[in-house]
């Protein structure tokens, strides 16, 4: 059996095509918007959607996002890697 | 009955918008008496009704049928729903697109299209969709969905008659950078339960099956996702079906009547509401077969007293009727039905019988 992609500091990860995140008006909440799918993000899962750019690695991520919510960067690049991977199991990420 | 409260927002809308199609598969869900062009509805009812259910929360539209594309509409419908707010699918044979077509519904926002295969070589897929040089025309379709940015579904509907190419279909969807793939053994509704003896996979294939799925799905993870819907017979419980009736999920027919689910129209005694006569809230939160089967009060024995009840919400409606007589009784599906039994007998010896024809869906 293959090793699923590992997911490191280094990676870049960006929304596959098709996925879209947005507001949900009717229900309050930030969601990720996937073929047939809505995923409700909560406040640190949609942080870490916002910061996807173009060449920005998990590294980078978690250094805004640990300036931002002044938490450990360390914590915060567990989470990140952690989140990271389940979007990846999902498909709704490339790396 | 169960307490009167409202019902959560829905999240889906499928809009059949007609039940036209080019291909004639004989494990179509579509209901025997389909719908005929002239008792379709304009374009102004669509969009209206878009904007409806935009209001009431709907988050994800499918866009269905029949072959949606065959409505020349189909372009403005996908404006209309991605301006609203809503992510739009595309549930399509693909044959009758070609690449100025496809570039204008990604232009209006068309986050996903599904295409379906019938097969992973030529003469088996065209030979179960009845159409010339279908299998052909979908590939070259389905190589441009992701180069035009929208995420592909290669959407495999397995049976006995093409269940020994699954290893070669999920080399195919694979080899067309889909996103992901849909394994859907048949439902048999409609059609398909027609066609039923000429298509239901033994227990030994389904198995098979069921172990090639489990090991691509593994090998595959982060590239392509596998969705796999198993032959309701030879579960042992049932499936929730549309996430609890009422509860999520609207569909529309090609002829404006709004069904708690798309075989609901199969259930004698059931009446609907039409989209734009009565508002489509009211019609959501009050309206007679949407409350019918909503929540746990209508239940019998043995889901009445289930510890499972707000899991499974008892099954499927459609197929309770179908196989035990009764839209009300627990989905035979399940294990603890009296008829469980039966019906698994019933499913084996029909898997095993020397039957090949089908009944080719027609209008
Ligand atoms: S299942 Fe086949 S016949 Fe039925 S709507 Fe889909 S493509 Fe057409
Ligand atoms: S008895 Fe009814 S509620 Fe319980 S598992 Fe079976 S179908 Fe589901």
């Amino acid at each position: 059996m293959m090793v699923a992609a590992a997911i490191t500091r280094d990676s870049v990860p960006v929304l596959r095509r098709g996925v879209r995140r947005q507001f949900d008006r009717t229900r309050n909440c930030a969601i990720l918007m996937a073929p047939e799918r809505v995923i409700v993000l909560d406040e640190i899962a949609d942080a870490i959607i916002e910061s996807f750019k173009p060449a920005a690695t998990v590294s980078d991520i978690a250094a805004g996002l640990a300036t931002r919510f002044r938490a450990p960067a360390q914590e915060i690049e567990e989470d990140v890697i952690a989140f990271i991977r389940e979007l990846n199991d999902k498909g709704l990420i490339v790396l | 009955m169960n307490a009167r409260h409202r019902p959560a927002a829905p999240l889906a809308l499928m809009a059949e918008l007609t039940h036209r199609c080019p291909l004639q598969c004989p494990y179509c869900s579509n209901p025997l008496e389909l719908l005929k062009v002239a008792q379709e509805r304009d374009t102004e009812f669509w969009l209206n009704l878009i904007g409806e259910a935009a209001d009431l929360g709907v988050l994800q539209i499918h866009f269905s049928g029949g072959e949606p594309t065959l409505r020349p509409d189909l372009a403005a419908l996908i404006a209309h729903a991605t301006a609203r707010g809503m992510y739009a699918n595309l549930i399509t044979s693909a044959v009758l697109l070609n690449e100025d077509k496809l570039q204008a519904l990604a232009d209006a926002g068309l986050g996903h299209v599904q295409i379906s295969i019938q097969g992973a070589d030529p003469a088996t897929a065209d030979r179960i969709g009845n159409y010339k040089n279908g299998h052909a025309k979908k590939l070259e379709i389905a190589r441009l969905v992701p180069k035009l940015g929208m995420s592909l579904t290669i959407n495999a509907v397995v049976h006995r008659q093409n269940l020994d190419q699954l290893p070669a279909m999920i080399g195919l969807a694979e080899s067309l950078s889909a996103d992901r793939l849909e394994v859907a053994h048949v439902q048999y509704h409609g059609w398909a339960l027609r066609n039923r003896a000429a298509l239901i996979p033994t227990r030994e294939a389904f198995e098979a099956a069921d172990a090639i799925v489990a090991e691509r799905r593994a090998a595959l993870r982060g590239k392509m996702v596998i969705d796999y819907v198993v032959p309701d017979y030879y579960a042992a419980k049932p499936k929730t079906c549309m996430g609890g009736w009422g509860q999520k999920l609207l569909n529309v027919t090609p002829d404006g009547r709004v069904l708690p689910c798309h075989a609901a129209d199969s259930i004698p005694g059931l009446e609907f509401e039409r989209a734009g006569l009565s508002p489509l809230k009211e019609i959501w939160e009050q309206g007679r077969a949407f409350e019918t089967f909503r929540g746990t009060g209508w239940m019998q024995e043995p889901c009445a007293s289930c510890a499972l009840k707000e899991v499974d919400w008892g099954g499927c409606r459609c197929q309770a009727l179908s196989l035990a007589g009764n839209a009300a009784a627990t989905d035979p599906v399940c294990h603890l039905s009296p008829r469980h039994e039966e019906i698994q007998r019933l499913a084996e010896s029909e898997s095993r019988a020397d039957h090949r024809e089908f009944i080719y869906r027609r209008l």
